[in-house]
Parts: structure tokens; C-alpha cells; sequence
């Protein structure tokens, strides 16, 4: 039983948001990259865990894009991944990086694929319904709670107002969430580990790009609070009513 | 060649953000000079006229209980409703069902997909041009759809939901459904008291760890009844338990986009602000004049919660007793 861990790379959480080139492209100047929080912290460390349970045997990262983001890679071999590969391709979209997660998960006979809930950057959360879509597998979407026994899994995810168990057979794509696991540090044994664990690099397949993004713009901040004094209630309220109009 | 758009009942009435995908869809359809087709499951005559009124122009219907649970059912559903709709857009909600469905049927029909659209598409000849969110709130990106079909997942609270005086001609849909292969073992509702869910509620009131512990949470909880709002948290509140975790807003949490979200002893972090600041109005009450909250507020007050909040609440049921 094998897990593919799909592992995105984005801006820390704390970046100034930037873009160049006409505000064609976000600017990665000076910007620290990150696995991507729920890739790191639900997804992978989860996968971690069933491993170290003996329930899963290996432990396999995915990522598609270009050399600058092995640090990322690096990173989540520190943390316990068995090994990495990377698709050596910048896609535009989606469908894109979809496609070569798929790709990758069809000739490799992988039976649990796990994705994050979205990237930090794009929040699409789109890439795990795809490549269920293009594998034809079972998705579950949003899991909070992920649990392995023989060749079935069981997952629990959010409702609007309640929760949900479901039950469903190997091979699965599962999109993961807060709740899944705890976050982890990387001790100095993984990191020296790390170094020497193979990082395959295959090219991209080339799929064409469905959407592709034209421009970017910062959206305004708020320019001005309103100062008001606790002894002055009724003034917010009325505020709230007759200038916001939102009560 | 109508726009096609999936709506879900929920409670015994059509869900807010699917009126809100049909509105959208009315005004995509009159661009195009198309109508509008609704999908929907589990629906009564009372539902298919308020989806009439939304702005559909036919409404097919289909029974099956095992639909909500696995997205690929509903994505083979939709699939065949736009085939036999020769539908060339196709609308979600940008929710929980959309969030898993949309997708896959992109990747069923190679249609391009923009998830969380926050406007009405421009349309130029045969591409769409969306915007959405993108790093997490804090930009807008304008994404080009190329693809001859095109699929928009739609941000829920991003439009008022305006109804009208139409109607809709109804007809069930046939569908040839694959098997589930997702089990439901079994489902429990929070008891949340009969409030709004809070991906949809247009009142928030929130608060974080300047509240020093769960049992000081009844000031907050007054000051959302008063209000008729739902209640929501900052993530160290839900990871210390003093709040389910549901509850939890921001970057790790539920993204909201509420008319009014009032943000009581939180700091406002970077990854909080990340899931509330798509907010109409924000008020903010924290006893720090520095904290960076206030720097994303419209209304601010400097002082004590505990002092606060049971006035605020006073002045509230005064506004609502004199508005009855
Ligand atoms: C990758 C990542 C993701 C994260 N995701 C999220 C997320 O989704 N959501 C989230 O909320 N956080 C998230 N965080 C955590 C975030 O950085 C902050 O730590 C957190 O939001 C702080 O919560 P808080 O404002 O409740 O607490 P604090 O930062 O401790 O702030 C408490 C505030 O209460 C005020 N206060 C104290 N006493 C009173 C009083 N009596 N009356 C009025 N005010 C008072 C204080 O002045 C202070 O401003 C994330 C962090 C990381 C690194
Ligand atoms: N470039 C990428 N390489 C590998 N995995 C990715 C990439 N982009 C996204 N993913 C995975 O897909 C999830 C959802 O991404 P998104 O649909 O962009 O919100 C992420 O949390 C990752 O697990």
C-alpha cells in the first residue's frame, strides 16, 4: 500500500503580496516559499502516521514545478517521505497540474493519493477532483479525519452544520484538512536524511491549458476605521445601520 | 445552449448560494441571449418557484437520496443534464458540493474551470473572463476560460440575491447514474441552536483568545442572538477546545465573506484576516489601540470586551425593539 502526497510550493503566509510584468505575474523577489500549509500539515504528516502505524508501506511526494522549488522537496523529505518526484513543468492552471499528477499516479500504481484542502495561493481547491475526474477514482473531499484498515479507508469531513463518516475502497484521492493531523518539525536526523533520499525529475506532458490567468490586482485594503467610544453604542449601531447598512 | 446551474435543497429550502449561482447564471444566459436551466434534487413545487423567481427558465428535477454524498453522481448528473441542455457554461457553487464537483466534471468534459468567482464573467467572443480571489483574499486575479465549455464555481455571499416575478417550466430528468462507491457510515448535525451555517450567515460575531477562556463565551454568544448572527472563532480558540472547531475562521479555517463580522479580543493576524476580510463591513473590539485588527476595520472600539460587549448587546435590542 503506497501514498502519493501531492505537495504544492507557495509564498509563507506572512508575504507581501507583489506582482510585475504589468501585473501579469505575482513577483517572487525576495519571497520565502513554503510547502503549502495544508499539503504539510494535514496531508503529508497524516500519511506519515498510517506509515509509521504499519498500514501504509511508502510514502511518495509529488510536485510539478521547476528547480527552485526543491528546498520545498527537501523539506517534506525531512519530515519522513521515502521519496520525491518532481514534474519539471510550470503549469497554468489547474487542469494542468492535474494532468501530471494523474499521469504520474496511473503508471505507479499508487492506492491512496492525498491532496491539501487548496493552495494558499490559487485556493482553487480543484486539483485532487481533478485527478479523480481524469483517473476515475473515488474523491472525498475536505476529510478532517483519515483512517486506514486493510483495503478500505474511512474519512470524516464537515457539512454545513454537522459531520460526516464515510467509508470507501483503495485506490481513493482525498483532499485534507485542519484536523487530519498536528503539524511536525523535521529533527536533524531527517533533514541530514534528506539530502541522499532520491528526488526523481521527469518532464511534463504538456497538456494544454484551459484557463490561464491575465492579470492580478491587490484588492483595497480599508482605508479608514471609525473610532468610537464603548459609552457610545447606540452611535455604532446606528452606523451600522443607516452608513454600513448591513443591520 | 442554456447555462446550466446545479441547486441544492437544504432544510427544507433552496439553498441561499444556489439562488445566488442562479441569479448569476440569468445574467450570464441574457449576455449570451440563452435561458437559464436548473438542476435540482429532492425538490417541491414551492422550491421550483423560487428558483423560477432566482431567474430559471426550466427546472429539472431528479430523486435520489444517494446524490449528496459522493460528487460523482452528481458530476455524471450534470454532465448528462448539460449534454442534453447543450449547455456550453455550467454553474456551482463554490461550497462544499461545488468545491468537489465543478472540478470533476472539468476534468470529464476538459472544460476549463474558474473555482470562487467573485464577478460576472466579461465575455468575448468564445472566452469568458473571471475574476476570483487568489492568495488568499488578498489579491484578485482575472482568469481567461479557453476552453469551448466553460465551468465557474461561484464564491457563496459575493452577489445580493435578487428575485422577480418569473417562473419556470418543470420536467424530471432522467440520468443514467454510476453506483456510489462512497459508503455514508453515518452523519451527526451540530448543535448549533438553529443558526445560520457559517458559509453562509451574513452576520458574524467572532471573538479569539482575548476572551481568556470558554466560559466567558455566553457575552459573545448574547451579542450574536441579539444580532440573529452566528458565532465564529479565531484558531487558537478552536485548537484549545474552548470552541468546536467549525467555528474556526481564517486561512485554516472557513473563508467568509458575511455583511457584517464583528472580531471581539482578536489580534488580527495575517492568516485570520486571510479567511474574514472579504467582509462588507468589519468591526473590531480589542483593548490593545495597537492591535493590527483595527488596521482592517471600518468601526473600531479601544477597551475592555467584557465591558463592552453586554452594551453593545443592550443597544442592539433597543434598535430592534424600536424597528418592530
Ligand atoms: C500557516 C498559519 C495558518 C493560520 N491560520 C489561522 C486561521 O485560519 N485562523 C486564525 O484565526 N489564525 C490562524 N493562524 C494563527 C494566527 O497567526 C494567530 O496566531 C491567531 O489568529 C491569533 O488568535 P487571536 O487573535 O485569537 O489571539 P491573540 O493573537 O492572542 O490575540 C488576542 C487579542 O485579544 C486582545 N485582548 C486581550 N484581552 C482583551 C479584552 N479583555 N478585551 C478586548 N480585547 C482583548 C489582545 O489585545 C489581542 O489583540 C495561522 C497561523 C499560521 C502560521
Ligand atoms: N504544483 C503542484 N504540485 C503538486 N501538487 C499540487 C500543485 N498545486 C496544487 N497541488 C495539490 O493540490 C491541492 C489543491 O490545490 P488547488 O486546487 O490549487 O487549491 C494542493 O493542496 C496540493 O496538494
Amino acid at each position: 500500500m503506497k501514498i502519493l502526497v501531492a505537495i504544492s510550493n507557495v509564498p509563507d503566509t506572512t508575504t507581501k503580496i507583489q506582482f510585475t510584468e504589468g501585473d501579469s505575474k505575482f513577483n517572487s523577489q525576495g519571497v520565502t516559499f513554503v510547502i503549502n500549509p495544508y499539503d504539510e500539515w494535514y496531508a503529508l504528516v497524516r500519511a506519515l502516521e498510517l506509515k509509521e502505524a504499519n498500514v501504509a508501506e511508502k510514502v511518495t511526494l509529488i510536485h510539478v514545478g521547476l528547480p527552485d522549488s526543491e528546498a520545498t522537496i527537501r523539506k517534506g523529505l525531512s519530515l519522513g517521505a521515502d521519496d520525491a518526484v518532481r514534474v519539471n513543468a510550470e503549469g497554468p492552471d489547474a487542469f494542468f497540474v492535474a494532468e501530471q499528477i494523474a499521469n504520474y499516479a496511473k503508471t505507479n500504481n499508487y492506492e491512496m493519493i492525498l491532496v491539501g484542502k487548496e493552495t494558499i495561493n490559487y485556493n482553487g481547491s480543484s486539483v485532487g477532483a481533478i485527478v479523480a475526474g481524469l483517473m476515475d477514482l473515488p474523491f472525498i473531499s475536505l476529510a478532517t479525519k483519515l483512517d486506514l484498515t486493510g483495503n478500505k479507508t474511512t474519512a470524516e469531513y464537515d457539512l454545513d452544520g454537522g459531520v460526516q463518516i464515510v467509508e470507501c475502497d483503495l485506490p481513493v484521492v482525498i483532499s485534507c484538512a485542519k484536523g487530519m493531523a498536528e503539524p511536525r518539525i523535521p529533527n536533524m536526523r531527517g533533514i541530514m536524511a534528506a539530502r541522499t533520499k532520491p528526488l526523481a525529475v521527469i518532464e511534463g506532458n504538456g497538456a494544454a491549458s484551459l484557463t490561464t490567468v491575465k492579470s492580478y490586482a491587490l484588492n483595497p485594503g480599508r482605508t479608514t476605521c471609525k473610532m468610537l467610544t464603548e459609552d457610545n453604542m447606540d452611535e455604532l449601531v446606528n452606523l451600522l445601520h443607516t452608513e454600513a447598512k448591513v443591520i | 445552449m442554456s447555462v446550466l446551474v446545479y441547486t441544492e435543497v437544504a432544510k427544507g429550502r433552496v439553498k441561499k448560494s444556489s439562488l445566488e449561482c442562479v441569479n448569476y447564471a440569468a445574467n450570464i444566459a441574457k449576455q449570451m441571449g440563452t435561458s437559464v436551466t436548473a438542476v435540482v434534487n429532492n425538490a417541491e413545487a414551492a422550491h421550483i418557484d423560487e428558483l423560477g423567481k432566482a431567474g430559471a427558465n426550466k427546472v429539472l428535477t431528479v430523486k435520489n437520496d444517494k446524490l449528496n454524498s459522493d460528487s460523482l453522481l452528481i458530476t455524471a448528473l450534470v454532465e448528462q443534464a448539460a449534454k442534453a441542455e447543450g449547455s456550453k457554461v455550467v454553474i456551482f457553487a463554490f461550497d462544499i458540493t461545488g468545491k468537489a464537483a465543478a472540478p470533476r466534471l472539468s476534468a470529464k468534459l476538459k472544460a476549463g474551470l474558474v473555482a470562487g468567482a467573485i464577478d460576472i464573467p466579461v465575455i468575448n467572443g468564445n472566452t469568458f473572463e473571471v475574476k476570483k480571489n487568489v492568495f488568499s483574499g488578498k489579491a484578485n486575479a482575472t482568469y481567461v476560460i479557453h476552453s469551448d465549455i466553460k465551468i465557474i464555481s461561484l464564491l457563496p455571499n459575493s452577489f445580493p440575491v435578487q428575485l422577480s416575478g418569473g417562473s419556470a417550466t418543470v420536467s424530471d430528468l432522467t440520468a443514467d447514474l454510476p453506483s456510489s462507491r462512497i459508503t455514508v457510515k453515518e452523519t451527526r448535525l451540530n448543535s448549533s441552536g438553529g443558526m445560520t451555517p457559517l458559509a453562509e450567515a451574513e452576520l458574524v460575531v467572532s471573538a479569539g483568545r482575548g476572551l481568556k477562556g470558554p466560559e466567558n463565551w455566553k457575552i459573545v454568544e448574547d451579542l450574536a442572538s441579539s444580532l440573529g448572527a452566528t458565532t465564529a472563532c479565531s484558531r487558537p480558540v478552536a485548537d484549545m477546545h474552548w470552541r468546536p472547531h467549525h467555528e474556526h475562521v481564517g486561512q485554516t479555517g472557513i473563508a467568509i465573506r458575511p455583511n457584517l463580522y464583528i472580531a471581539i479580543g482578536i489580534s488580527g493576524a495575517i492568516q485570520h484576516l486571510a479567511g474574514v476580510n472579504g467582509s462588507k463591513t468589519i468591526v473590531v473590539i480589542n483593548n490593545d489601540k495597537e492591535a493590527p485588527f483595527f488596521k482592517s476595520a471600518d468601526y473600531g472600539i479601544v477597551g475592555d470586551a467584557f465591558s463592552i460587549l453586554p452594551k453593545l448587546t443592550e443597544a442592539i435590542k433597543k434598535f430592534k425593539a424600536h424597528q418592530n
